[in-house]
């Protein structure tokens, strides 16, 4: 106890800016003693994750400016006919707007996690794991529409460069995953909280690190839909 | 006296200085929709060459700083953590440089060697 006191004490006559980096980088034990250490592996698995999201990026560049025929337009390949008039890009449009209400119902969960309201946060967990299965089922109608009736495959497609199936089912594709993942993360947490699981052991950290991964899957989906649906 | 966790958790700025009221996470939430959006807008009305890049990688960058900084709560953190997550990453713009000279060697190598195919 007296331990954690002289802690708490040293981390608020702490230095700031590059003297506080240097003092915890050489302070001779752990880093990030003062995050939770869940908080801190959640960071560093999700700064791997931006790698591996990152080679996917790449190599859908490298494919795409290395392709010797024209590059197929996202904008009419992504339209809908909605009302007999074709909108362009709409059902992406949509899905980035679902994908972002879920975050920020996931901030918000976070934030009554933070003041031990367990029905809110729980309520709003639920609320983002299903704008997350939303996400998943438009994601399954688009791959669907994309297969049965435009007829693109991994290796080739009717509109052009044959590269476009194996970057988008690559891309879209892992990134789905990583909702669905997110998605049964949220549920096991939220009943968790809901059960008041964690007002026994105290620790709510559990959802803030939920929220970090849920939110950085809405962030790969920014750098998604810019690059490749309207680049 | 706390138990330790939420003494460790107090210590890491995390008791009472993580709440934020929720108007933030709802103004945030209006500038992500605000910006996708527009982001939207610039295919829709076509808006092409240099404009329309730099347009998309703007709002991109915008949108992608709200969410790490307020969403995953960066702003709060310790200098040591944000620069742990976030200088790594910047190597990335090598590999970006290196793997886009070489796409543009293996686009000249089949359009001038391999008759435009492959």
């Amino acid at each position: 106890m007296s331990q954690l006191l002289m802690e708490k004490e040293s981390h608020e006559n702490a230095p700031g800016g590059m003297g506080a980096i240097a003092a915890d980088w050489s302070a001779d034990q752990e880093v990030f003693r003062h995050t939770h250490w869940g908080k801190a592996m959640m960071w560093i698995f999700l700064l791997s994750d931006t790698f591996i999201f990152s080679c996917f990026l790449t190599s859908y560049m490298v494919m795409r400016a290395s392709a010797t025929l024209p590059w197929p337009n996202t904008a009419e390949v992504f339209a809908l006919t909605i009302g007999g008039q074709s909108i362009p890009l709409i059902l992406i449009a949509i899905m980035t707007f679902v994908l972002i209400s879920s975050s920020g119902t996931m901030a918000m969960a976070v934030n009554f996690g933070y003041r031990r309201d367990r029905r809110k946060t729980a309520a709003l967990m639920f609320v983002t794991a299903l704008f997350g299965a939303m996400f998943v089922g438009m994601q399954a109608f688009e791959w669907t529409k994309l297969i049965v009736e435009e007829g693109v495959r991994p290796w080739g497609n009717p509109m052009g460069a044959p590269q476009f199936g194996a970057s988008f089912f690559m891309i879209t594709g892992f990134h789905g995953l990583h909702v669905t993942c997110g998605v049964i993360l949220l549920l096991v947490v939220a009943s968790k909280v809901l059960r008041g699981h964690y007002d026994a052991a105290g620790d709510y950290s559990a959802v803030e690190i939920a929220g970090l991964y849920w939110h950085f899957v809405d962030l790969v989906w920014v750098f998604i839909f810019a690059f490749f649906y309207l680049w | 006296m706390h138990d330790p966790i939420s003494a460790q958790q107090e210590a890491s700025g995390h008791g009472s200085g993580q709440q934020h009221p929720i108007g933030l996470y709802l103004k945030v939430w209006g500038y992500l929709f605000v910006l996708s959006t527009l982001s939207y807008l610039v295919d829709y009305f076509h808006v092409q060459g240099i404009l329309r890049w730099t347009l998309i990688v703007v709002f991109m960058l915008l949108k992608a700083g709200l969410i790490v900084s307020i969403f995953m709560h960066m702003a709060w953190e310790r200098l040591s953590l944000i620069y742990a997550i976030l200088v790594p990453p910047l190597v990335l713009l090598v590999l970006i440089r290196i793997m886009l000279i070489e796409s543009d060697y293996t686009y000249w190598t089949r359009a001038i060697f391999l008759g435009g195919g492959g």
